[in-house]
């Protein structure tokens, strides 16, 4: 069954078209590898689809609703969370306050229930602390759990973004490049996080340089090169593209 | 230690307010009593500032303006419409919580300086309208501030003021311990992630600021009464600037902070007048500069870090012990 479909999604920056006319699916519960060489537009797909920048035309349809130009706030209450490929945390708060943040939009407490105390902003606050206990043993941050966020290891920060999104219960998070960044054998421990993510039947789109990691990890891949798509299909498929080499190492090599 | 730190940083409160309880008491001269109670009326101006500059991230500079605001609805509903006190203390920061909605409304949308600039310009809008609009504000002979009997004794307005801080405080406290707060933290950290969790930063920054315009128009109604007298010039943009500072200096996102800040540079502004004169605010300044570059984390920052330092050297003697 499909999640996310996008059909047809453009989004030009000045006269430089970034993303052209890309279409492609992503079934429930699967992992979907986005690659390309760099000024593809795959980091744009996903502003695009999560609703950081509206696009010029196209659809983006989730779970079977057209959510195409919603704020990210929408997006993100609708099951759609991402992560930054410049990791974004809220760097001077502790670990858990970064994951509390994450769970907000799964609560309704305003300002009469903080003021007055109600039981609904005790239950919430008891909620969202065991969503946090539960993330945090999820993502193996436990021992950071009140460090400031931009105080901990690399590898680790990178954790704590993927833990931010699942705080709030998507269907569908979005991860750029989550292994940007960090040496080779905490890499693993990131596919590892991310392969267990997909057990929880949550989908996973990400994007990836990393090409021994994104093939073994991805169900389908889609290939981009110059805003356009170059290739879909699964990783071996993909892997021995003629556009996709080209893309990657030249004509010559093809 | 951490145990020690909370119970040690307890105390210490415990024992400042005891102190304020006492000081009428401890053969304070009246005029001293008048100048702490307007001290701790702009310490509650300073809170409110903080909850939308410290904890929000958005710096105000209207709340001279609503401080402005509300002493001015505050007088012209005891005065002129002749309502009772409690009702128009209620009016008076309804009034201004309304109008922060509709300055926040177009002003949020802008961000950082942008924002600072725009509420900038809404306060010099406000006192310009209030020194011309003489039949509202009264011009420079202004209006009087009728005082309620039980606030005709100065010490009962000292401990009136002293009581509504607490109040403020135990709600800010409310706010900022619960989920409520860490989004509006969330906004002032990165607003672009909150975004993208999920939280609609417009609304909850107009949230931060329509309830820090209540508490700053209840200030407004407090200095009202202590003075007993309003004119035009409450409105003044200075006054946001002085807020700033205090916040700044008492130590922005914190809880005693901006009342450390308020009650101390009121205080000891007020102390040097008489020998320094205007040259005041040239120390004024000299202390800014110091405090920013020092104490970036203004005077709650620096007792922590004299806090750590302490415990530092603790820790780095223990250290050399362990190093071979």
């Amino acid at each position: 069954m499909t999640i996310l479909r996008v059909e047809g999604l453009t989004k030009r920056f000045g006269g430089l078209v970034a993303v052209n006319k890309v279409d492609f699916e992503v079934s429930e519960g699967s992992i979907l590898g986005i690659i390309g060489p760099n000024g593809a537009g795959k980091s744009t797909i996903f502003n695009l689809v999560s609703g950081i920048i509206p696009p010029d035309e196209g659809r983006v349809v989730f779970q079977g609703k057209e959510v195409t130009g919603w704020k990210p706030y929408r997006m993100a209450r609708e099951g759609i969370a991402r992560t930054f490929q410049t990791t974004a945390l809220f760097e001077e708060l502790p670990v858990y306050v970064n994951l509390l943040i994450g769970y907000r939009m799964r609560t309704r407490s305003g300002l009469w229930d903080v003021v007055l105390q109600t039981p609904r902003a005790r239950r919430e606050k008891k909620e969202a602390a065991e969503k946090v206990m539960e993330v945090l043993a999820f993502t193996g941050l436990a021992e950071y759990a009140f460090r400031p966020a931009g105080s901990i290891p690399q590898e680790a920060q990178k954790r704590l973004a993927i833990g931010i999104a699942l705080m709030g219960n998507p269907r569908l998070v979005l991860l750029d490049e989550p292994t940007g960044g960090v040496g080779m054998e905490e890499t693993n421990g990131i596919i590892e996080l991310i392969a267990r993510i997909r057990e929880r039947g949550i989908t996973v789109c990400v994007i990836e340089h990393k090409m021994r990691m994104i093939m073994s990890l991805a169900n389908r891949i889609v290939a981009l090169n110059f805003g356009v798509k170059i290739a879909d299909g699964v990783p071996q498929e993909v892997c021995e593209d003629r556009a996709v080499i080209e893309a990657y190492l030249g004509e010559q090599h093809a | 230690m951490e145990k020690l730190e909370k119970y040690g940083k307890r105390a210490f409160f415990a024992l400042l307010l005891a102190l304020a309880i006492a000081l009428p008491w401890i053969g304070l001269k009246l005029y001293q009593l008048r100048v702490l109670t307007l001290a701790l009326a702009w310490a509650i101006a300073a809170v409110s500032l903080n909850l939308i500059l410290g904890y929000t991230g958005q710096a105000s500079l209207a709340h001279g303006a609503f401080l402005g605001i509300g002493a001015y609805t505050f007088g012209i509903f005891t005065e002129r419409v002749g309502l009772n006190f409690w009702p128009s203390l209620l009016i008076a920061g309804l009034v201004t919580a309304f109008l922060g909605l509709l300055v926040g409304l177009p002003s949020l949308r802008t961000k950082g300086p942008y924002f600072a600039i725009v509420t900038l310009c809404f306060n010099v809008i406000v006192f310009k309208v209030f020194e011309n609009w003489t039949w509202l504000s009264g011009g420079i002979q202004g209006q009087k501030v009728p005082c309620p009997s039980f606030l005709t004794q100065r010490w009962a307005r000292y401990y009136f003021v002293l009581g509504a801080l607490l109040l403020v405080l135990v709600v800010v406290r409310f706010i900022v311990k619960s989920l409520l707060g860490i989004t509006f933290m969330s906004i002032r950290s990165n607003e672009n992630l909150a975004e993208a969790t999920g939280i609609n930063s417009f609304r909850y920054k107009l949230l931060s600021f329509t309830v820090s315009c209540f508490i700053v128009g209840l200030a407004g109604a407090l200095l009202a009464v202590e003075n007993q007298h309003l004119d035009f010039t409450v409105t003044n943009y200075a006054y946001s600037f002085n807020l700033l500072v205090y916040v700044l200096i008492g130590g922005a996102a914190t809880l005693s902070g901006p009342v450390l800040g308020a009650v101390g540079l009121y205080y000891f502004l007020d102390y040097v007048e008489k020998s320094l004169g205007e040259y005041r605010f040239v120390l004024f300044g000299f202390i800014l500069i110091v405090a920013i570059i020092y104490f970036p984390r203004g005077m709650v920052g620096g007792l922590s870090r004299l806090w750590d330092w302490a415990k530092g050297r603790h820790a780095s003697y223990r250290a050399r012990e362990v190093t071979p």
